[in-house]
């Protein structure tokens, strides 16, 4: 069935939203106004975008530590994840998470993780949730590379698997688990090899290819939504800045770093959505224009927000 | 009133609990069949596999499942056979139950962990330990050490139904003893201390196994005509600062028996309370009566001179009279 239009210009104008985000916070970060750590997700918006397509509100996903665009991308607010990262009041999380742990429960984001792979188990665990109640939400979960390695990729995967639990993988394969390869660790080549150890279906796609990416987890959705459990899907994107901003990249060929920028996935999506006939080099300019402004905004709304009070670092340990 | 163990205890816990809320549900190893002993015991009869779920050796997946199922809007049980296994659970516990905190407020996480601790089997230095403080360490976590049936049935059920992540921990020594509990439902909150003996001139505070090692202590040190009021805080967190303090006020001695070593334990914890906030009524020294810093042992006579026993307690009550 043909993507319709709006939801096309929707995926497009979602990519451009997380990208200017994450310029922004990069030059913001710089400027000295961010605090802590940020790692940025340029060049992989096309997965969280495509994926969380798929998606309903009342879905859950689960994320890591570069997380501003599966919250984005989830339809967190730019104002309100800026303001977080800015370690305001009005940040999603009250300043309390910032970058690296934020966080929208209710549009069923259960937050950006500063352990690598621990969202896994969480991710099934809200999917067993669903099943129990006995609604056809899903959860999908976003990871790395890296964290296939992980002890909470075995043990999360075997029970989802066992459990026909309605969850989706996605795994962001940049290639760069922080500087280190994941081929230089492991004797897995291929990451969907992974998933015949617990019986469930895999896909890789070109990760930068949003609507591939949107098609692959659609089907593993829809798969999960059926309870039929869950399936990995591999997506080979790549991450264009350092593992966190400050990080300088020495260990990056120059080449690969070259070619990937070519696969950039916005310019290609704007460039298909043209050729198709769906924007015109007018409307995506439009488009673009937009979140520029969104983000001016979302800046000065970070900026003028009131800082928590100090006391505020002693509520919400309990319930 | 009727007489059961502190494993039956948990058991109708669980059971009163499970009939009362269709959100509760256990998981962990072997929840669905092992043996009598268990506090899960013939749950599965009644509830069936999907709300006593069996699950794989894994830990990490049992508590981690717990957390995203509790955020997700269940009441999970997850069942982690001995606290010793902590290790394997540690980022679970140390990062990610503190969700509620770090997502600024906006999400409950009720999920209670259950988990069996305790020296005096041979079992050894894998399977004894109790870690108290370990848990003490980690915040937004409640901790409740139930020293008897009555106490493991009404503190169990209160953990099942607090909106907060809570550790509670089954000792291994107490399985088998009985208490007098009410036919009737009843609760008992967490954060309220029990005063197991009244006495007037030793305050000891012990928790779990070590409440009974110190009741024996104090019938023999009555017999010498010294008076000890035994203070069983049932929690850990939250602490009833408040009734050991008042205890404190009268007696002016205080006695810490912890049956875990010396070097960090929750009887280091509870002394730096009272150092604190009540020395003017302290007449003496504080004690701490604990386990020598080492590993628990595996050999019964090695295990036995590893745990604090009632001589080890009358010996440190008889230095401060």
């Amino acid at each position: 069935m043909p993507i319709e239009k709006k939801k096309l210009i929707e995926m497009y104008t979602t990519m451009v939203r997380i990208r200017t985000f994450e310029e922004r916070a990069a030059k913001e970060f710089a400027a000295g106004k961010i605090p802590g750590f940020v790692h940025l997700y340029v060049g992989e918006e096309s997965v969280a975008t495509g994926a969380c397509a798929n998606l309903r509100p009342d879905d859950y996903i689960t994320s890591t530590h570069r997380g501003h665009g599966h919250l984005i991308a989830k339809g967190g607010k730019t104002d309100r994840t800026m303001a977080e990262l800015f370690g305001k009041k009005t940040g999603y999380c009250k300043g309390k998470g910032g970058s690296m742990h934020i966080a929208d429960v209710d549009i069923g984001m259960l937050g950006a993780n500063g352990i690598v792979g621990a969202g896994i188990p969480i991710a099934g665990g809200a999917a067993l949730a669903a099943k129990m109640k006995g609604t056809d939400q899903v959860a999908i979960c976003f990871f790395g590379d890296g964290a296939t390695n992980t002890t909470r990729f075995h043990e999360g995967v075997n029970m989802a698997s066992h459990w026909k639990l309605p969850v989706v993988y996605v795994i962001e394969n940049n290639l760069w688990a922080m500087s280190t390869r994941t081929t230089d660790v492991s004797n897995i080549t291929n990451i969907t090899d992974r998933a015949a150890a617990y019986g469930i279906p895999a896909v890789a796609v070109e990760g930068n290819d949003v609507l591939a990416v949107y098609e692959a987890v659609g089907k593993a959705v829809a798969r999960a939504r059926k309870g039929e459990g869950p399936t990995l899907v591999e997506c080979r994107t790549y991450r264009q800045r350092g593992h966190s901003e400050g990080d300088r990249q020495t260990y990056k060929p120059k080449e690969e770093a070259e070619e990937w920028k070519k696969k950039d996935p916005i310019p290609r999506f704007r460039k298909k959505l043209i050729e198709m006939g769906v924007l015109t080099e007018k409307e995506a300019d439009k488009i673009d224009q937009e979140m520029l402004e969104e983000l001016d905004k979302a800046v000065k709304f970070a900026e003028e927000s009131p800082l928590p009070d100090p006391e505020e670092a002693l509520a919400d340990v309990f319930a | 009133m009727k007489e059961i163990n502190y494993m039956q205890a948990q058991n109708e816990a669980f059971d009163e609990e499970m009939a009362r809320d269709p959100s509760v549900f256990l998981l962990g190893e072997n929840v669905d069949t092992w043996g009598a002993a268990a506090p899960s015991t013939r749950l599965i009869d009644k509830y069936g596999p999907e709300r006593v779920r069996n699950t794989a050796i894994s830990e990490t997946a049992i508590l981690g499942g717990a957390i995203g199922a509790a955020a997700a809007g269940m009441r999970p049980i997850a069942s982690i056979m001995f606290v010793d296994l902590f290790g394997i659970i540690g980022d679970e516990l140390i990062n990610q139950l503190q969700m509620r905190y770090m997502f600024g407020g906006k999400l409950k996480l009720p999920l209670t962990i259950h988990t069996g601790h305790g020296a005096g089997v041979s079992a050894a230095a894998h399977h004894s330990k109790s870690l108290y403080v370990w848990l003490m360490a980690i915040k937004g976590l409640k901790i409740v050490v139930p020293s008897t049936a009555y106490d493991a049935k009404g503190l169990l059920k209160s953990a099942i139904r607090e909106d907060n992540p809570v550790v509670f921990l089954t000792h291994k020594m107490l399985a088998r003893l009985t208490s007098q509990v009410p036919e009737e439902e009843y609760l008992i909150p967490l954060g309220k201390a029990d005063v197991k003996r009244e006495g007037s001139d030793v305050t000891v505070v012990a928790m779990s196994f070590m409440v009974h090692r110190a009741l024996a202590a104090a019938a023999k040190l009555q017999q010498k005509g010294i008076s000890i009021e035994v203070i069983d805080p049932r929690t850990l967190v939250p602490l009833d600062k408040q009734t050991i303090i008042g205890s404190v006020k009268k007696t002016g001695k205080l006695v810490i028996l912890d049956e875990e070593p010396k070097t960090g334990n929750a009887a280091g914890e509870i002394s730096a309370i009272i150092a604190e906030e009540a020395f003017d009524y302290l007449d003496a020294p504080i004690k701490r009566v604990c386990a020598p810093d080492t590993p628990v042992p595996f050999s019964p006579v090695l295990e036995k001179f590893w745990i604090p026993d009632e001589d080890d307690l009358i010996k440190a009550v008889t230095e401060i009279m």
